[in-house]
């Protein structure tokens, strides 16, 4: 009962950012230690999948529970079960690889950076193991405080506005969990998270909230193209890869499984709004003129779709959104750092201004197309098992629903495949400069396990799908 | 007849009265060149004294008694206010050793400030209206002082003489509900009044309905909750900022103890009725110092609207009138104190090294430059707004839990709203401090930036509470929890 993985997986980010802080590391040193870090992460969550019991993946295991405060009855309660399971290792790597990818690219003032993304992973993995509310209210705001500044400071020139808008939005949805858990909490009398079931219509709404605008969910999703624009690509790549899953996380483990009867009243309007985050988000991608905006606009859609997959409240839809989760993590990482490369050596990411690069870097043509294949859930990808679950769930809820979210796959076909050609095919952009240098050897090392990562899913999507407690 | 005296119970308010004694002689007696280490050494002493007395009281005190012809309890509950006071003013102190005051009043200083603690000191144990009143004045009087003691800066003769008036308004009200309320139920002592009122059967007797109306507005005033905080911005700008920082901890906890304490013990045949007034005056202080907090350039002003707000939130506590509402707003005090006297500490500093105002523009950067300063106002800045990793997190979460218990959801809505409002001046801070950076490079006054060390370390130390009480709230919740169940809930 008494294993210490999962607290170690959430501290030794956090000792390793004290770390970083505190002592006068130079900037090389500090990324070092940071990138260390970050592979000792991944080493323990591998640690973990092995002795894992899959026979009993519905059971919390490496288990944790220390009173905190008594009388609200609020403890230290931190777990690992079956999907989560999944998510903290998406987590590690596409952190890890933000980390690599940020040392290689050089950050100023970087003790302070790397300092704040492993206290954001900390956070993150916190957000997926806490099996006790007000814990997880702490790491969900948690995140907030290092992007806030890695947006603003490190960002483009827009930051200013896109960090205020982001906190905005992100805030007034936490602060109406917060009054849900206080409400729900003390009328339970318990904050712990296995044993809550409630049916309180408001305090659903107080949760469903909050993760609509961190997902985001259409109409909350004014925050997104901001701060996805004018962050650097690794935060950005975190941003929509990792955060916005722990909204999903939120949905599927606490609003759906927790508050069944709320969640089945209002699974209409959920599936509304989704859908149409799903159709808007495609079709503004489609039409977005930069990298950025397509994949940030990408991420609205997926998000959506997943989210379409949750609120299908039956087995398929989980199991397609928790495979999605994961997916779309790692596609979204690897997309955001593939418009890092390009923007450093286009110095842009408009459409206008780009086009060829294909000619004379293979490399970057092989992953890039690679990528956004995977992306368009190409058949045999994993995208494509994920997507068809979710297809299959929300068909039994109706098959309007399933039409809707089959047309969001036909236009992620079409967004992905106009940045792929506008980028890579065509006439050479005018930014696009002469010297034809392809990924560099540190950049496929940041890259490459990603996609390899897809690949390996792809080969075998149900090591996630047949560990699905729900 | 002499009433025979708790000398223990009154330990705490005449260490400091001994200390202020002691740091006044020294102003004669001790010659120029030291005369600003003695006096500030006596009168940290003299806080420290206190604040051990008060912990040596608080555990002594297994239940409350009414001490000295019934006008003073000693009791948890106000053993722990007093811990939270002398611990202001320890740090307070810290932060005023640096300030250059004139030599000539730097004993009369440290003597007024060990006075005024100890006039907190003793009010929070007040249980008759004749000591709360003496209590109100003894430290109101002193900080009057404090306030204007820089007489060759306009601004501070100004905030002095503006909160005399309006102080002494407020303790004129206060007094006036005092006479009403003994002119209805012929008794001073809280308990007393009580017990007269439900005698008498006149709970809703005109006259004590006055007298209890005004009793609350005169200690909002000295809480500085909206709407009796008008003079809360100019006071907390003109002041020195060590005395605000002193203020704007210490003032607010004694008044909103002492509040929680008149009301539960002297007016629970009222509590229908103060509640929903203690809830009405939370709402519009949140509204108001939130509000009015948004467009303030002048850092000192912001976080004088932003303590309004916090007024507000404590006051929710308030209006739980129950076990756990004493204890959401003992527990509140100790972030919010700490954070408030390590933020006014930190706009210190760069007054120090600027030699002007403080605004939103001129701190543009000072993250960098001093990192220790920046970190720790960027964690004071989150414990105000409430964000985990800070004590003000847990205590924002145990007013809406004392709400919620109540049966008051709307005040956590309301309190909801105001913490998002307010993020976006916390945060402007953080963000100027950070993410700005200076246009001109402002070259600092006398070379490069000084670094105190006394200042630095009470801004460590209130650093330290400030996240410290996020992680140990057991031990802490646990004293909060035994002082509340001595009141009369």
């Amino acid at each position: 009962m008494n294993d210490w993985l999962t607290t170690i997986l959430i501290l030794l980010p956090l000792g390793a950012a004290l770390v970083v802080w505190l002592l006068p590391w130079s900037n090389q040193a500090a990324g070092s230690l940071a990138l260390l870090a970050a592979l000792a992460e991944v080493g323990f969550w591998i640690n973990g999948v092995v002795r894992f019991d899959f026979g009993n993946d519905a059971s919390l295991q490496f288990e944790q529970q220390h009173t905190w405060f008594d009388d609200l009855g609020v403890s230290y309660h931190v777990a690992l079960w079956g999907f989560p399971l999944w998510l903290v290792g998406m987590t590690v790597v596409v952190m890890a690889a933000a980390i690599a990818y940020a040392f290689w690219a050089g950050r100023d003032r970087s003790r302070a950076y790397f300092g704040l993304m492993l206290f954001l992973t900390s956070a993150i993995v916190g957000v997926f193991s806490a099996q006790d509310l007000l814990l997880f209210y702490v790491f969900f705001e948690a995140m907030l405080i290092p992007l806030y500044v890695l947006i603003g400071v490190w960002g483009g020139a827009g930051r200013l506005t896109a960090t205020l808008k982001f906190v905005i939005y992100t805030m007034a949805g936490s602060l109406l969990m917060l009054a849900a858990i206080v409400v729900v909490g003390v009328q339970e009398g318990t904050f712990d998270l296995p044993a809550l079931q409630s049916d309180n219509e408001w305090v659903f709404v107080g949760f469903l909230v909050a993760f609509a605008v961190k997902a985001p969910l259409f109409p909350l999703h004014g925050w997104l193209p901001d701060a996805y624009r004018e962050s650097s690509p690794e935060v950005a790549a975190v941003l929509s890869g990792v955060v916005s899953k722990a909204a999903a996380y939120g949905f599927l483990a606490i609003a759906v499984s927790k508050f069944p009867e709320p969640a089945d009243d209002l699974q209409p309007l959920v599936l509304a709004l989704a859908s149409v985050g799903l159709v808007y988000g495609s079709l503004v991608a489609f039409r977005a003129p930069d990298l950025r905006g397509v994949i940030a606009y990408s991420s609205l859609a997926q998000m959506s779709l997943i989210t379409l997959g949750i609120f299908a409240l039956n087995d398929l839809g989980s199991a397609g959104a928790v495979l999605q989760m994961v997916n779309h993590g790692l596609l979204s990482g690897a997309l955001f750092l593939l418009a890092g490369v390009v923007e450093r050596r286009a110095a842009t990411g408009e459409f206008a201004r780009l086009g060829g690069m294909a000619r004379g870097r293979p490399a970057l043509a092989t992953v890039l197309m690679t990528t956004g294949v995977i992306a368009l859930a190409v058949p045999g990808s994993t995208a494509f098992a994920g997507e068809f679950l979710i297809l299959a769930g929300v068909f039994d809820q109706g098959w309007g629903w399933a039409i809707v979210g089959a047309s969001g796959i036909v236009l992620a076909a079409m967004y992905m495949l106009r940045l792929i050609s506008a980028v890579l095919h065509g006439q050479i952009g005018a930014s696009v400069p002469d010297q034809a240098l392809d990924l560099r050897p540190a950049e496929l090392a940041v890259i490459v396990p990603l996609v390899g990562c897809l690949l390996a899913l792809s080969v075998w999507p149900a090591a996630i799908t047949d560990h699905i407690p729900y | 007849m002499k009433p025979a005296i708790d000398w223990f119970a009154l330990s705490p308010s005449l260490a400091l009265l001994a200390a202020s004694a002691l740091a006044l002689l020294g102003a004669v007696l001790v010659p120029v060149v030291a005369r600003r280490i003695f006096s500030a050494f006596v009168a940290a002493g003299g806080f420290v004294a206190a604040g051990i007395f008060a912990g040596w009281v608080y555990s002594e005190t297994p239940e409350a008694t009414l001490k000295i012809a019934d006008t003073i309890t000693r009791d948890r509950f106000g053993a722990l206010a007093q811990i939270i006071i002398a611990g202001a003013g320890l740090v307070a102190v810290g932060i005023a050793f640096g300030q250059r005051t004139r030599a000539e009043h730097v004993g009369e200083y440290y003597a007024l400030l060990a006075a005024a603690g100890g006039g907190m000191i003793f009010l929070v144990q007040a249980s008759d209206l004749m000591t709360l009143f003496l209590g109100l004045e003894w430290f109101s009087i002193c900080l009057y002082i404090l306030c204007a003691i820089e007489i060759d800066v306009v601004s501070s003769l100004e905030a002095g003489l503006k909160y005399l008036v309006v102080g002494s308004f407020g303790s004129a009200v206060l007094l006036f509900g005092s006479a009403l309320t003994y002119g209805a139920t012929g008794e001073l002592q809280f308990g007393a009044i009580a017990q007269a009122i439900e005698t008498k059967g006149i709970a809703n007797d005109g006259l004590v309905l006055a007298g209890l109306a005004m009793i609350l507005a005169g200690l909002g005033f000295k809480a500085s909750a909206a709407p009796f905080h008008m003079w809360t911005p100019d006071v907390y700008e003109g002041a020195p900022t060590p005395v605000t920082a002193f203020m704007s901890a210490a003032t607010k906890a004694v008044a909103l103890v002492l509040a929680f304490r008149v009301l539960v013990t002297a007016f629970p045949g009222e509590e229908d009725l103060w509640t929903i007034a203690v809830a009405v005056i939370a709402c519009v202080s949140l509204a108001v110092g939130n509000i009015a907090a948004l467009v303030q350039r002048n850092l000192k002003r912001m976080l004088a609207y932003s303590s309004v707000s916090h007024a507000g939130f404590m006051l929710i506590a308030v209006a739980a009138a129950s076990e756990l509402g004493a204890k959401a707003l003992l527990f509140y005090l100790i972030p919010y104190g700490a954070a408030s006297l390590g933020a006014f500490g930190v706009i210190a500093a760069r007054e120090r090294e600027l030699g002007e105002r403080v605004t939103l523009d001129n701190v543009a950067g000072m993250g960098w430059e001093r990192p220790l300063l920046g970190v720790a106002m960027w964690i004071f800045m989150l414990a105000f707004a409430g964000l985990p990793l800070t004590g003000g997190f847990v205590g924002k979460f145990y007013v809406f839990a004392a709400a919620y218990e109540a049966d008051r959801w709307w005040l956590i809505v309301a309190g909801v709203i105001g913490t998002a409002i307010s993020l976006y001046y916390y945060l402007a801070v953080v963000r100027a401090m950070y993410m700005r950076m200076p246009e001109v490079q402002l070259a600092p006054v006398g070379g490069s930036p000084p670094r105190e060390a006394l200042l630095q370390t009470s801004v460590v130390a209130c650093f330290a509470v400030t996240v410290g009480s996020f992680f140990a709230v057991e031990p802490l919740i646990d004293l909060a929890e035994k002082a509340a169940a001595q009141l009369p809930l």
